[in-house]
Parts: structure tokens; sequence; C-alpha cells
């Protein structure tokens, strides 16, 4: 395929990966659009939620821009990167205007606008939705424009391709991958002039999280194994209500409290009434109580911790580990917006929600960390609502997004860019659009200018990362080892489920790290129960469960390192979050002579806006003191009309302490 | 009650059968493996093919390969999972083996038959992507600047938009059609749920010519004999009925002016 024309690799056709193939493509650069499975069917579905943004009703309300950034930044607990996420929350408005314009049905208000809804982090109704199912209908309107360039013959798809590893020329530079058909098996290099990783999240290090089957983390670990680094590998967070389940954890999207859904628990240890039995005053809406102002709407480490003590306390249903989620207060025209949720709840556990409080509690659900990617800076024109200097990347410059190996980005979940300590609930659909069509052009950039372009390169180059690969396979299928690879990787789930989620010790990290090391030792005594050459599934989950140990090696040496508390990373032997020492990104490199990840730091530039304490406003409850009647006064469901802010400004914010003070900052 | 040491008369024993149709390759012959899985409640039929998958050993005690399918969300929104299961064409990620295990104790999986199969329960479903592409299911917008907001809509019409658009590509409307084989070129009835999808909106239309061109054409929404058993199997109850209706008399109206303006 030696062209003399410039391509662009990306591989993963989730959003991130489409709206770059759409963004790189209408800018005039051919695609090869890489994925493992049709790109309809990407793990963006899943999205439930909404997507966040400002418009002009929040607008008149005293939202902007930069309140999404400053809220964007405060749920973070500042360890996001403030420049890009001024692009971020400042491109949003426009990011839903092209997915309107491209056809995505957003609900509407009956004079035939889009409609809001409120989610976590936020005291103002900014998430845009459609149904219960946005991620899908996202995913679908940009899966069509791609559509129509593949039509057009700019976009080539590789679907069922699965990538191997990048391709490195003698200066470091990448340009290329290697892909194997899951079909035919066959390996293949495939070359470009640079290569955009939008492989998503790695959930599966987990074992069961809220992620879909092939959300491994594999890609981005073969790429760190291959010298891209890893940045924040230890932030994961944890939603605080799935539904737990064999296969999965499914979840029940915090849209739910967004529309007015509230969590409690019985206030008496033990009650084993039906829920519909407990009268209003025997409940305890702990969430309510503790955060008067923003309730059942705290982020979700907040909430997570919060359901996870209540538990620990003794106060869960049925003295488990389960608290009720209950939407059944609400009037119907609210649950008809919830239809797609309260459906999946009722398929898989049986129960109709409409009428009985949901059993849910916390999963594993999305990667803050992620490949450490560089941008360049620039200072813009401060738009109206700004509130100081404002300054963001550099539009179309080549280095946005890329990651320490030139001609190598990544975009989307795997980036570890925009959310620092915590995702806010319905900023991932947005920072992965935006990673595509903003550092598209970037991408697109670089390209247009090379003086040795890859369809230049000698075989030789492609044909030692080929055989490189081919040797894998033929290990792994020889193999006649004693140990099962998925026993191995429910071992590991399970292992980094305990060590290294809601709450992480110095003591439990450290074992969970011996036993990743057996884990390891085990891996290469292995034996594959399919051997043959077609389609052989078996063969790509053991090859990426070598790269998926590698991943949470990371993640738990990260996470032992990181000796503070910060937004999801939680550890009760240093409950305090530690500015002077640890105000800076995590960054994982891989030794491969000694296999095994190097920690180092790097100070996060606060440009924007300077640290403060993140408490959400938490005053101190337990479940016999009197409930909070404003609670419910702030939390009356959605649909009519928008929520005007509280009569101060940011009356939440610093004031009151649960003990984690920004005393260094 | 002494239901701790009696067992239950259920029929779900302990362990029940689990038979799937194998096939190695497209043109191989298929062939039967039976299993005995270890019963739990609330089991879904991908747990119990990850279950085979991880310890592939029959009811007769031979290690066989593991079974391949396909599968990614989990839960019942990318369409991946589509199979037969004890007869019926279903998503295998949402269908409860309580809901599903009769008398017999067993659970029979076969690989949807409309499409060509790439090994045991995974199947070649490209024509359903083709099909879009040939419908040109899309809105044809000006590109990806900054053009501002897109048409306004009722929240009535936005409904009706976002039912259609639900349709997650899992073919199971192609299998129950009797119309749809694997080797005629009916065009089927997710296609025309998107064409109406697509038609219905405001910048959609512009290509809605192109669209009823292809309605028209052999393979087209006559090729449809209205049995409805597509809507019957459809996961996502995507309306159907209506959208073969609406198209259908679109096309008539579109055939009648191309008949008089010769375009
Ligand atoms: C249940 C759930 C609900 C959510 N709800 C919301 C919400 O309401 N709002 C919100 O903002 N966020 C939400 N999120 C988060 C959001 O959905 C994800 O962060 C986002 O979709 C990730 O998109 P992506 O493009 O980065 O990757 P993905 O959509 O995960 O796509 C990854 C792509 O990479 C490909 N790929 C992976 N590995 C390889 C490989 N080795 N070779 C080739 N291809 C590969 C895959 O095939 C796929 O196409 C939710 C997440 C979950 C789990
Ligand atoms: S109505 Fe009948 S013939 Fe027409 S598409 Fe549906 S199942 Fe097929
Ligand atoms: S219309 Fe329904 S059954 Fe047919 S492909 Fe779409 S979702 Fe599946
Ligand atoms: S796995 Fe996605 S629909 Fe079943």
């Amino acid at each position: 395929m030696a062209t003399k024309q410039p391509r662009v690799i990306v591989v993963g056709g989730g959003l991130a990966g489409l709206a770059a193939s759409v963004r790189i493509a209408e800018a005039g650069t051919p695609v090869d659009l890489f994925s493992m499975v049709p790109v309809r069917r990407s793990h963006s579905v899943c999205a439930q939620g909404g997507i966040n943004a400002t418009n002009e009703v929040a607008r008149q309300q005293g939202y902007s821009e930069w309140m999404h950034m400053d809220e964007t930044l405060y749920g973070g607990d500042f360890l996001n990167h403030q420049p890009p996420v001024y692009d971020m929350t400042h491109w949003a408005p426009r990011i839903i205007d092209l997915l309107d314009r491209a056809g995505v049905p957003f609900n509407r208000t009956s004079e035939g606008r889009r409609d809001l809804r409120k989610f976590g982090g936020s005291l103002f109704k900014r998430t845009h939705f459609s149904g219960a199912t946005t991620g899908q209908q996202l995913l679908y309107a940009l899966d069509e424009q791609t559509r129509r360039h593949e039509a057009e013959g700019h976009v080539t798809k590789y679907e069922f391709w699965e990538f191997l590893w990048p391709v490195l020329d003698d200066d470091g530079v990448c340009r290329g991958i290697i892909a194997q058909d899951m079909r035919t098996m066959e390996i293949r290099s495939f070359r470009a002039d640079a290569v955009i990783m939008a492989t998503g999240g790695c959930g599966a290090i987990f074992g069961k999280s809220t992620m879909s089957v092939i959300c491994t983390g594999a890609a981005a670990a073969r790429c760190y194994r291959a010298g891209a680094w890893l940045g924040n590998p230890e932030m994961i967070q944890v939603h605080p209500t799935a539904i737990p389940g064999e296969d999965k954890c499914r979840l029940m999207s915090e849209s739910a409290r967004g529309e007015g859904g509230r969590v409690w628990v019985p206030r008496k240890q033990g009650d084993d009434r039906k829920p519909t039995d407990i009268p209003d005053a025997e409940r305890w809406y702990f969430l309510e109580e503790r955060y008067p102002a923003y309730g059942n709407l705290v982020p979700r480490d907040i909430a997570t911790r919060e359901i996870f003590n209540v538990c620990q306390e003794g106060y869960g249903v049925g003295g488990g580990n389960m608290v009720y989620l209950d939407v059944s207060h609400l009037p119907d025209e609210t649950k008809h917006k919830l239809d797609g949720i309260l459906e999946i709840y009722e398929k898989f556990v049986g129960d109709n929600p409409r009428k009985v409080p949901m059993k849910i509690f916390p999963a594993v659900h999305y990667s803050m960390g992620g490949m450490y990617t560089i941008y360049a800076t620039e200072e813009k024109k401060p738009v109206e609502g700004d509130e100081g200097q404002a300054i963001g990347m550099k539009f179309g410059d080549p280095t946005n997004m890329q990651t320490n190996i030139p001609g190598l980005y990544a975009f989307g979940e795997v980036n570890y860019q925009y959310h620092g300590a915590t995702r806010l609930g319905a900023n991932a659909l947005l920072s992965c659009i935006f990673d595509g069509l903003y550092c598209g052009l970037g991408t697109h950039n670089r390209v247009t200018n090379m003086d040795k372009p890859a369809a230049e390169l000698p075989d030789s180059l492609y044909n030692k990362y080929i055989e490189q690969e081919q040797a894998k396979v033929k290990h792994l299928s020889e193999a006649q080892g004693k140990h099962n690879p998925y026993e191995l990787h429910e071992r590991m789930g399970s292992e980094m489920t305990a060590a290294c989620t809601v709450v992480k010790t110095e003591e439990r990290m450290t074992k969970a790290y011996g036993v990743l090391r057996e884990i390891k030792e085990q891996y290469e005594d292995i034996r594959l129960s399919d051997t043959t050459s077609w389609t052989n599934a078996n063969l790509g989950f053991a090859r990426a469960l070598g790269d998926m140990i590698r991943y949470a090696e990371a993640t738990l040496l990260g996470s032992i390192e990181r000796k503070e508390s910060r937004g999801s990373h939680y550890r009760p032997d240093y409950p305090e979050r530690d500015d002077a020492k640890f105000h800076k990104t995590c960054i994982a490199k891989y030794d491969s002579a000694g296999d095994k990840p190097i920690i180092e730091w790097e100070d996060v530039p606060c440009p924007l806006v300077p640290p403060r304490a993140r408490t959400y406003g938490k005053v101190e409850v337990s479940a016999e003191s009197a409930a909070s009647k404003q609670a419910d006064l702030d939390n009356k469901p959605g649909g009519e009309g928008y929520s005007q802010r509280p009569s101060e400004t940011s009356p939440v914010y610093g004031t009151e302490t649960n003990g984690k003070d920004a005393s260094a900052s | 009650m002494t239901a701790a040491t009696t067992p239950t008369p259920s029929s779900k024993q302990k362990t029940f059968r689990v038979r799937i149709k194998r096939q190695e390759s497209q043109g191989t012959d298929p062939h039967w493996h039976t299993f005995d899985v270890p019963y739990r409640p609330n089991l879904n039929i991908i747990s119990v093919l990850q279950e085979i998958a991880a310890r592939p050993v029959t009811a007769a005690g031979e290690q066989v390969r593991p079974p391949v399918w396909e599968a990614n969300c989990l839960e019942e929104v990318c369409g991946a999972c589509t199979m037969i299961i004890n007869g019926h064409v279903r998503q295998s990620c949402s269908t409860l083996l309580d809901d599903v295990l009769g008398d017999d104790n067993t659970l029979t999986l076969e690989p949807m038959t409309k499409f060509p199969v790439v090994r045991d329960l995974a199947v070649d479903r490209q024509r359903m992507f083709n099909a879009l592409k040939k419908i040109k299911a899309w809105v044809p917008i000006d590109g990806t600047h900054s053009l501002g907001a897109g048409p306004m809509e009722s929240p009535e019409q936005q409904e009706m938009r976002y039912a259609l658009s639900r349709c997650m590509t899992c073919g199971c409307c192609l299998e129950a059609c009797p119309q749809y084989t694997k080797d005629n070129d009916f065009i089927g009835p997710a296609a025309i749920g998107q064409t109406l999808l697509f038609n219905l909106h405001e910048t959609g239309k512009k290509a809605a010519g192109d669209r009823l061109n292809v309605m028209m054409e052999p393979g087209g929404i006559t090729d449809c004999g209205n049995a409805q058993n597509c809507v019957k199997v459809c996961p996502k109850e995507v309306p159907l009925t209506e959208a073969i209706a609406h198209v259908g008399r679109q096309t008539t109206v579109h055939a009648v002016k191309k008949f008089f303006t010769g375009k």
C-alpha cells in the first residue's frame, strides 16, 4: 500500500475515533479506521445519561463555559490540565449544535428546543440528552457521518481487526501499526504518517465493570510497553450506582438522580421490611443530609465512598452491600425519560423500578488516567462569562494530544488529559468528541507537512514488527502449561477490585502487587484450549491478558506511590490531599529490562484557576439525626423549568471541610 | 419446611444441558456439542457461554475448543450478540436462562440462519451495514464547522425519530422476516426503518428521493409481504410496522411524481 499521499490511522471507532475520522477526512487526509467490533457496536453506545454544555437558558441563569470548566477542575480535584479543559468547555455548545445538525434526536421542550437535565457536580441544568441512550444516539450520528465519508472513499474501515503494536522507526517516530484480522488471523503492517489511539477504557483489569467486553486497556498497554507513557493510571472511577451481575455490572445512570432519583437506606440497621413499607421518616437519605447543596448529585467518588461506608457501617439493605436508588416517586413523564435505563433494570433484575426502589452498589466505571499526552498553549480572547485570563490549546497545533512518541496520539477515554482525579457525569462523551474534532485538525496538519512520508520507508522496518507479533502468537499457541487464561483473569480482577478501587491502603495494595507478580509468572505457563487459526477468540483474549497485567501493575504502583487522597483516589492511610507533594501527574514508564513500571511525577500547571479545597459543602450527620427537609426542596424532579442558582455565589466551595483541606495550595 | 434437604420439584436441576451448534467456518459442515453446566439463578445466556468457554469440556468428557460468539455491551444496546435461543432469535445478553429453560432442562444455541456463519455462533452481518450505505443513512450536513443549531423539532417528532434511531442493527427482524433470505437482495425491515428516520429529518429529507429510489428498485419495499414477523421480534420495539406503511406511502407518491416529472 505504498501511496505518496499522507494517511492517518485511527485505532478505535467509538466517539473519539469516529469524530477524529470525520474531521480528518473532511480536512482532506484519507483515514484508515481500525476496530475490533463494527464501529457502530463500540462501547460508546452504552453511555446513557447525557453530554454537558452550557446553553442559552443556563447562561441567562448565570452559568457559563467558564463555570463548566471550573466544575470540571473542582470535580477533578485540580489534577486536570487546565488549557485543554478551557477549550473543551468553550467548544461544548458548538459540539452540541453540530450533533444536533447531524440528526441526534435530543429530547425537546414543548417549544421544540433542546431540553436539559441535571447531572452530578453542578447546581445547574446543563446536560443534553437523548432519552436514556445518549451515547448510542451520538455514536450513531458520527457513525453515519463516517459511513458517508466511507461511501465517498475518504475513510477505509478495518472492522474485526485488532491493533497489536505501534511501528516506531529508528528515531522513535510512529510510522504505522501492526494489526491482525480477527477472522482470518492474518497479521499485517499498515503504514501511516500519524496514528491516533482512540481505544477507550480499561475496565476489564478489574474483572467486572460497567464497561463493554472489549474495554481491556490492552491497546494502551501495548503502546506503553512500546515506550509510550501512561498518565495517572491510578485514577479509576467507581460509579456509585450499578447493578451487580454475573457477567458484568450494569450501570444505573446518574440521570436517574439527575431527574430526581433518591438514594437511601433504612434508618434502622437490619430493617427487613419491604422498601415500599418503610415510611419516609424511617428512611435515611444520607447524601441529601450530608450534602444539602448537591444532595444526590455530589460527584461520583463522593457518592461512592458514602454508599460504601454506609454499607460498611451495617446500614446496607439487608445488612449487605446494597442501597436503594428510588425513582418510584417521580411523575410518569419523568420516568418516561428514563425508560432506557429502567428497562435495563427490569430486564436483568426482574423488578419494576417504576414501582419498587432499585438495589444498587458501586462498580468500576471509567479510567480518568490513560496514555500521557501533551499540547501547545495559546492565550485566547476571553469570552463573556470568563472570569480570568483565558488560556487554551493552540488550535491546529500538531502536538495537541500527542503522546511522548512523535506521531502517536491518544484521543477519548484512553487520553488522560481532561478529568483529573474524578470525571463529572456527562463530561466523557464531550471530551471524546472534542478530542476528535479539535485535535484531529492538528493530526491532519502534522501529516501534511512530513518531510519523510511513511510510504517511502523500507519494508524491513515493518517486517521486523510483523515477525515480533507472529512470534508471540506462536509462543501462545504452542504453550503447554497448566494455567487457564480465564482463571488468571478472574483472579487478577478480584484482586484489583479488592485492593485498588474505593479504598486503597498501602498494605492491601502491596499484597496485590505481589499477587500480580505471581499471576505474571503463571501467565508464562498457560495453555490455550483453542489453537486453530480461524477466528480464534481464545488466542486474542490470552494475548490481551498479558498486556492487561502490565497495565494493572502501573495502576497499582501509581496508587501505592500517590500517598495522598485526591478525588477518586482515596487512601485512609493518607486521608489529606497533599498539594506540595502530589499536585502532580503520575507518569508510568515501562522498564522493559525489568518488566515493571517506573513512576515519575510532573507538576500540573494551573494557569487559569488556583486549586481550592474540594468539599461540596459537606455537613456531618448520622442516620439518627433529623432528616433535612431542605434536601427535599432542592431535589424536586426535573422537567418543569430550570433550577435557579442558589442565592450566594459559590456557597459551597471551600467553606466546610471534611478534613481534606487544601492547606498546601 | 424441609426445603433444604428435599430436592426442589423444579425441573431445574443442579446442572442443565447446553447444546451448541458448531461450525468451523463458512462452507464446513455444522455439528453439535453438548455441555452440562452448573445451575445458578439469574444467569444470562452470555454467562452460560463464558462458563463453557472457560472450561470447554463436553458432557461426554471430551475437551473441545471454546465456542465463538459475538458480544460487547452486555446490556442490549450494541446489537452484537444475536443468536437463536431455543428456537427464537434474540439477544443472548438480555435473555435470562430462567426465562427460557423448559421442562427438558436444555438450552439450545444456534447461529442466525440468514447470514453467513463466521464460526459457531458468530455470523457476518456486513449486508446490514451495506444497506445503510445504499440508503444514504445519514444527514447530509455541510461539514463539522460551527454553523449554529440544527432545525427545531417537536417533541412528538423527536419521539418518533428516537424510537427509530434505537435500531441497533442486531438483525433479529431479518432473521424473522420470511421475505429476507440468504441469497435474495431484499433490503429488509431494519433499513426501511432507517429510511423513515432520515426522511423525517429536516436536513435528512434532502436525500429522501435517493432513498426512495432504492425502495422502488428490486429488493426494495415492494418485496415486503407485510407478514409483520419483524416487529414482533425486535428487541428495541422499533416501530417497523409504521415505518413500512409510511415509507410505502412515500414511495408511491415519489413514484407518481417521478412518472409525471421524469425526475
Ligand atoms: C455504562 C456506561 C455509561 C456511560 N454514560 C456516560 C454518559 O452518560 N455521559 C458521558 O459523558 N459518559 C458516559 N460514559 C463514559 C463514556 O461512554 C466513555 O468514556 C466513552 O464512550 C469512551 O469513548 P471512546 O471513543 O474513548 O472509546 P470506546 O467507545 O470505548 O471505543 C473504543 C474503540 O476502540 C476499539 N478498540 C479497542 N481496542 C482495540 C484494539 N486492540 N484494536 C482495534 N480496536 C480496538 C474498539 O473496537 C472501539 O471501537 C459511560 C460509560 C459507561 C460504561
Ligand atoms: S412485514 Fe413481514 S415481510 Fe415485511 S419486512 Fe416485516 S417480516 Fe418482512
Ligand atoms: S429493527 Fe429491531 S430487530 Fe431489526 S435490526 Fe433494528 S433493533 Fe434489530
Ligand atoms: S452484547 Fe450488546 S446487545 Fe448483547
